[in-house]
């Protein structure tokens, strides 16, 4: 492949990502990346509804390829990396496109979900780091009683404590939110439409977006209400 | 019936505008809604006044020429409908109605309520034509065109170009005039040759006017006169992803000067 090609190539790829939909074409892909995260995340997790050992050997399940583990781990990070940066673009460009406000603005078709994506996902970003830290690295300000091995006990002492609780139940509404205009916007974006399939897809948004929300939901208040508590000796 | 107008007046090359209280009395119900304004310039006339400038010509909802902001939805209350064939019975006595033109950086206000809508045209002028060799005319039904594809098409090109679509997106993007017009000409044969290279070339110069991004929300459709559906946007960008995917040669730029021929030669 000669110099001059491969400049072109290059050239390409920065007028591809130069147009809007460029950037939403990114916005919709690693928001499907991360969305594929969010689902996986959510069916490992409800394992804490079963015997302590379950949660606490998929934990172990889960290290036992390093590399396979760390893949994932930059997939993840770019994904998330290249969504928060195409979304600041986007908004300067919607700023700038709108220099002068409306004195009065009525909205009659958009759902509030999809006017807010910009407020609940810098709040779900935030809600992120806060949860590394509270669960992946169990930083002690924010866990006490975080043991590395015991995963089961660390999900029910982190959320015996009620603002830690209610953090993650109001971010995972939010999330909920998020994806119940995401999942279906992003077939919109990389152009899949059409009057028979595209209902079903509002709908389909509509139903993870209730079981990611919902499912996350249910730990935290199971361990609040009593239902999960911790176990001794595992 | 009597109604309170707050209208943005702007004299012509202003940067800045205000927002002026009139008060239109004794309205018609079967007044259109530019007809009560001709009633309102009237009388700003006899008094002195300079009258509200706003754009119009057929007044029979098919030109695009007519267009504001009426409390914050693009051509008021009604769906389907523009500001020509918006009739005051749709308002009630007393109602507060305030009047705005669209705002977005590509549609510069010129005075009042009217708006330059040139960037739409350079959209236009980028890429939403065919090229047509000249000739003996074709035979009228040489080239098949199924049903189904030609009401696509025509649901399409029901677009008027006014300029709702912009105004109404919180991202003033123009997806879905843009949308249309690709989609209008990519459903048809005669479209065909220059499909890629049209999305490529429209996509691009929507960005160069400054217009926004979509974020599928579907504000637009809610308000577009001729209810062209958001449908036209995933085809657009079906259309630009594909092109910009499988583009061979020399890359399309929006900078580059009109009327040279793009070197794209695309699929």
């Amino acid at each position: 492949m000669s110099a001059i090609a491969v400049d072109l190539k290059v050239k390409q790829g920065f007028r591809f990502y130069e147009s809007t939909i460029g950037k939403k074409v990114v916005m919709a892909v690693t928001g499907f990346i991360l969305f594929g995260f969010v689902v996986g995340h959510l069916i490992g997790n409800l394992q804490v509804f079963g015997p302590p050992e379950k949660i606490n050997n998929y934990a172990v399940m889960l290290r036992t390829v390093p590399a396979a583990l760390w893949a994932a781990r930059i997939v993840l990070l770019l994904s998330v990396v290249l969504h928060i940066v195409a979304s600041i673009q986007l908004t300067k460009l919607k700023w700038d496109a709108r220099p002068v406000k409306y004195q009065i603005k009525e909205n009659v078709g958009s759902t509030y979900a999809s006017r807010t994506m910009m407020w609940s996902g810098p709040i779900i970003a935030a809600f992120v780091i806060y949860h590394l830290l509270h669960f992946t690295f169990g930083w002690r300000v924010l866990s006490p009683h975080f043991d590395q091995h015991n995963v089961y006990n660390n999900i029910i002492y982190g959320f015996q404590f009620w603002p830690a609780s209610l953090f993650y139940i109001v971010a995972m509404v939010l999330l909920g939110m998020h994806l119940y205009h995401g999942v279906w916007s992003m077939f919109q974006t990389l152009g899949v439409s059409h009057p028979r399939y595209t209902p079903w897809l509002r709908r389909l948004a509509l139903a993870f977006a209730l079981f990611v929300a919902g499912g996350n939901i249910l730990i935290p208040a199971a361990v609040l209400t009593g239902y999960l508590k911790p176990v001794m000796g595992v | 019936m009597n109604v309170t107008l707050h209208v943005w007046r702007q004299k012509q090359g202003a940067g800045k505008g205000r927002m002026v209280r009139y008060e239109a009395r004794n309205v018609s119900e079967d007044m259109s809604f530019l007809e009560m304004l001709d009633v309102v310039n009237e009388e700003l006339i006899e008094k002195g006044e300079e009258p509200i400038a706003f754009d119009h010509d057929c007044r029979e909802g098919i030109c695009g020429m007519c267009g504001f902001m009426i409390n914050g939805v693009a051509h008021g209350p009604v769906p389907g409908t523009t500001v020509c064939e918006l009739h005051m019975r749709h308002f009630k006595d007393g109602d507060d109605l305030y009047i705005e033109p669209w705002r977005a950086r590509a549609f510069p206000v010129i005075k009042d309520l009217v708006v330059n809508r040139s960037a739409f045209d350079r959209i236009i002028a980028a890429g939403g034509y065919i090229s047509v060799s000249t000739g003996s005319a074709p035979d009228g039904n040489a080239i098949p065109v199924p049903k189904e594809k030609a009401e696509r098409a025509m649901d399409a090109a029901a677009c008027i170009g006014c300029g709702a679509c912009v105004a109404a997106c919180p991202n003033a993007a123009a997806a879905l005039f843009t949308g249309a017009k690709i989609t209008h000409l990519a459903m048809l044969p005669q479209g065909a040759p220059e499909r890629p290279q049209r999305a490529l070339k429209m996509v691009l110069q929507m960005k160069e006017e400054m217009f926004g991004h979509c974020t599928n929300i579907g504000e637009c459709e809610a308000v577009c006169p001729k209810q062209i559906s958001i449908e036209v946007i995933a085809r657009m960008n079906h259309d630009f992803i594909r092109a910009s995917w499988s583009e061979r040669e020399a890359p399309y730029r929006a900078d580059q000067p009109a009327g040279e021929p793009s070197a794209g030669g695309c699929q």
